[in-house]
């Protein structure tokens, strides 16, 4: 007779794991982030750089003194997801005590306080980036225009953004007045608040085909690497379509009733953070809602929100507060949207 | 959803023959419902096809000796269950001669016969599903009117079997038959033989054997390979679009499912005359040198099974007995194939699930995607971790057909299953328990009612002869026959309290 070892079923293996669609999601940022590089500048990749030493350092100390497996813990990749994505939401020229400060909030406080990977109630990536915004509104603000515009003719290189982000200087021909700039989000509520139309406002040279120069770019190479992820398998297309389509209905109803006051919907959809929101952060699986329906309520809360804090509210891109929002409501939609069980009445 | 099949590696030799083994070991209870009862003694000579054990209670089925010989022990012997327990087994030295029983006649009249004498003979020919789950066949035909029609499913859709694959290529006719006959015992007019698309060579065989024998009431509907498509409720669903409802059976919206197993078996104990006592096992993984689908007399250890497959290989670690998706395993390879046994996966350690540590659940909701109950697997985790079985219960758990589904979808590799089935058991003995609780208080509750009835009665009795003594005062001769006739009383109690001891 011979023995054997016991397994329960089902015995097959998973098809899947953790760092798996973690990973996917970092390669699926590649595209997005060689746009990003082009327009404007290496800044986005010493914030990485920042961000994620930071972000697996603050993960690696929690987990320590929580008594947890560290290495297996930091191998599911999802520190480094918080800390990139944080990154992008940060300026090209961003101190490094800033972004430090983002990813070890986003880590220590929004995800493992409450219990780590899973059980954080918050996406950490935008409680950061909020915290951020807040606290620090000065630094948060300082965008570059996009490259190939006149008013860019001198910008910071790759030494150049390293002393700034790390000594606060910028280096001599270079001055915070000439290369600095706002977002196009930030002018177009400026301007509308001084009284200009929308029309006069794209005239500028800040805009492009649909979006803003640039941004427009950002965005959607952001979107190519998001379909990738759909064809993938690693984010389902409820959440994206949701927001896209909340985010368009609310901005062609405005826009039809006023076009001189609202700009149209392919800037909301272009400009900002409106592509990277629904591919990349309200898709976080952990802070969202579960089921299908849940899902397109959660993403189109998020695509309605976005569209009100940006056009009434105070901040000039609503993103991340819409997601934090809707994370909120998360219990209440995974409670009423359970869906019908097999052989249970219609 | 889509599954690697991996039943290439068992279809590719032809359907081979287990042979007879030494021993046989016949376990009493090889099927849902009460034991079989043994009705040969150590030292009889029996033979092929002779019952060895019979039905007790109508969910139940008799067992039959797979060989002649003699038998040698009847007790407790390891078979194959989940729990790894031992169970009463009729053990039969086989003399090699297989000597036939002739004890059935081939009932070739079957259409002049009604439903019941039908039933009758299924179910001494011990048939029960051979689908896995093993449901006295008998039984399953007598499901009274409003049926639509009959399903039989050779689906298949767990990885690495191809029993019924093979049975369809070797012997498709036998299945068509055993339809007819099973339409003629049900009284209906309708038959649906389901096959997954993965199985090409068994489709065209079945389709050939359906059209020779030209009963338009038979239909061939081939169907996509997608897990879970073979279980009864999902493959109803994916023929009708109808759903059974969850309190209910297939056959109160009117279906009624069958194994091809089934309907081939049922065809032998009617045209044939020989009850069942061999089935068709598929041995395969990675662990055998030879996958193949073997025809196998009941009661054959599985080593033997091995052996004529050509031995283990050295990767040989895990043995489970059904599919990868929801099989067994087992702890030893002596156990005997039983009626339920379609397939002994041998696997390798690289074949099965490693049983690697499980991340937290980061929510992503692929479990519920991939439910074909609609569940929320991953909701129904977070509340059997928090022991909150009142939800779990609402959100159905008991809907949960143990498919596997979610675990291999699942990215934080949870055993979901095995949560599930922890759950069912769980509430199950909580309510075992709070039933026995309210019973045990009932029974207490009541006891003291009782004494306290008893007492009020005896103060009454009291009463009413203090009041009779009193009345019968002054007359002494009433006093002196009423005092003699209470010493008389407890004289004849005392006597009679030695046999008869007084109820409280």
């Amino acid at each position: 007779m011979r023995q054997f070892q016991r397994t329960m079923p089902p015995h097959l293996r998973p098809a899947t794991s953790v760092t798996r669609v973690m990973g996917e999601v970092l390669l699926a940022l590649v595209p997005a982030t060689t746009a990003y590089v082009w327009y404007f500048g290496p800044g986005i990749l010493v914030n990485m750089m920042v961000a994620v030493t930071v972000a697996v350092a603050a993960e690696a100390a929690v987990l320590a003194a929580r008594g947890r497996p560290v290495a297996s813990s930091l191998g599911d990749l999802s520190a480094i997801v918080t800390a990139v994505l944080l990154a992008f939401a940060l300026p090209p020229l961003t101190p490094w005590w800033v972004t430090a400060t983002g990813a070890a909030f986003a880590i220590v406080f929004a995800k493992q306080l409450y219990g780590g990977l899973g059980y954080n109630p918050f996406n950490p990536a935008m409680v950061g980036y909020v915290i951020l915004l807040i606290s620090f509104p000065a630094e948060m603000t300082r965008w570059l225009p996009p490259g190939g515009l006149d008013l860019a003719a001198e910008r910071p290189d790759l030494m150049a953004t390293l002393g700034y982000v790390f000594t606060g200087q910028l280096p001599p021909p270079l001055a915070w007045d000439a290369i600095a700039g706002a977002t196009p989000l930030d002018q177009v509520k400026t301007e509308l608040g001084l009284a200009r139309t929308v029309e006069e406002i794209r005239a500028g040279p800040l805009y492009g085909d649909f979006g803003a120069r640039g941004w427009e770019w950002v965005n959607n190479f952001v979107a190519i690497g998001g379909l990738w992820l759909l064809y993938r398998k690693v984010i389902r297309w409820q959440i994206p379509v949701a927001m896209l389509a909340a985010v368009i209905v609310a901005s062609t109803v405005f826009y039809l009733l006023e076009p001189g006051n609202y700009p149209p919907p392919s800037f909301h959809v272009f400009s900002g953070a409106t592509m990277i929101g629904a591919f990349f952060i309200a898709t976080d699986p952990v802070s969202a809602a579960t089921s299908e329906r849940g899902r397109l309520i959660y993403g189109a809360g998020i695509g309605l929100l976005t569209y009100v804090i940006r056009t009434w509210g105070g901040y000039p891109d609503g993103v991340a507060f819409a997601v934090l929002l809707m994370n909120m409501a998360v219990p209440a939609i995974d409670r009423y949207t359970v869906p019908r069980a097999y052989g249970h009445g219609r | 959803m889509t599954l690697p099949a991996r039943k290439r590696l068992s279809t590719s030799l032809p359907l081979g023959s287990a042979g007879i083994p030494e021993y046989l070991i016949l376990p009493l209870s090889q099927h849902v419902g009460t034991a079989a009862e043994a009705i040969v003694a150590v030292g009889d000579q029996v033979q092929r096809g002779q019952p060895v054990a019979k039905a007790t209670g109508y969910v139940g089925s008799p067992v039959h000796a797979s060989s002649s010989g003699t038998v040698v022990e009847i007790g407790p012997h390891p078979v194959p269950h989940p729990s790894g327990l031992t169970a009463d087994c009729v053990v039969i030295r086989t003399d090699g001669e297989d000597r036939p029983f002739n004890g059935y006649d081939p009932l070739s009249n079957y259409r002049t016969l009604n439903a019941p004498a039908l039933r009758a003979r299924v179910r001494e020919c011990g048939i029960v599903g051979l689908g896995g789950a093993a449901f006295p066949t008998a039984v399953k035909l007598n499901v009274g009117v409003g049926l639509k029609s009959l399903i039989l499913n050779a689906a298949e859709c767990e990885p690495y079997i191809s029993c019924d694959d093979m049975l369809l290529r070797h012997r498709p006719e036998e299945v068509i038959l055993g339809a007819q006959i099973m339409l003629h015992a049900l009284e209906i007019r309708h038959c649906c033989v389901a096959i997954e698309d993965d199985k090409p060579e068994a489709c065209e065989a079945l389709m050939q054997a359906n059209a020779s024998v030209g009963d338009d009431r038979i239909e061939v509907v081939v169907i996509p390979a997608r897990y879970p498509a073979g279980g009864e409720r999902q493959l109803i669903q994916v023929l009708t679009g109808e759903e059974v409802p969850a309190d209910g059976i297939p056959a109160d919206i009117g279906f009624l499912c069958h194994n091809v197993g089934t309907a081939a078996s049922v065809y032998r104990a009617i045209l044939k005359g020989e009850p069942l006592i061999s089935r068709i096992v598929t041995v395969t993984g990675e662990g055998v040198a030879q996958p193949a689908n073997l025809d196998v007399r009941l009661g054959t250890p599985m080593a033997h099974l091995v052996e004529k497959c050509g031995g283990y290989t050295p990767s040989a670690t895990h043995l489970v007995m059904g599919g990868a998706m929801m099989g067994f395993p087992l702890d030893r390879d002596d156990l005997p194939v039983i009626k339920a046994s379609n397939c002994i996966l041998v696997a390798s350690r690289e074949e099965v699930r490693p049983r690697d540590t499980a991340l937290p659940c980061i929510r992503c909701g692929e479990c519920a995607r991939a439910c074909p109950a609609s569940l929320l697997p991953q909701q129904l985790h977070w509340l059997t971790r928090a022991a909150d079985f009142e939800q779990v219960e609402a959100l159905n758990l008991y809907d949960c057909i143990e498919c596997g589904c979610c675990d291999l979808v699942c990215p934080s590799h949870i055993p979901l299953t095995q949560y599930f089935r922890y759950a069912k058991t769980e509430i199950w003995a909580r309510k075992n328990e709070r039933e026995q609780s309210d019973h045990a208080r009932e029974r207490f509750e009541a006891r003291q009612a009782r004494i306290e009835r008893q007492s009020q009665e005896r103060k009454q009795r009291l009463a009413a002869k203090t009041r009779t003594l009193k009345k019968a005062g002054k007359d002494e001769a009433a006093r002196k026959a009423m005092i003699e006739e209470v010493m008389q009383r407890v004289r004849d109690k005392k006597s009679g309290s030695q046999n008869e001891s007084e109820p409280e």
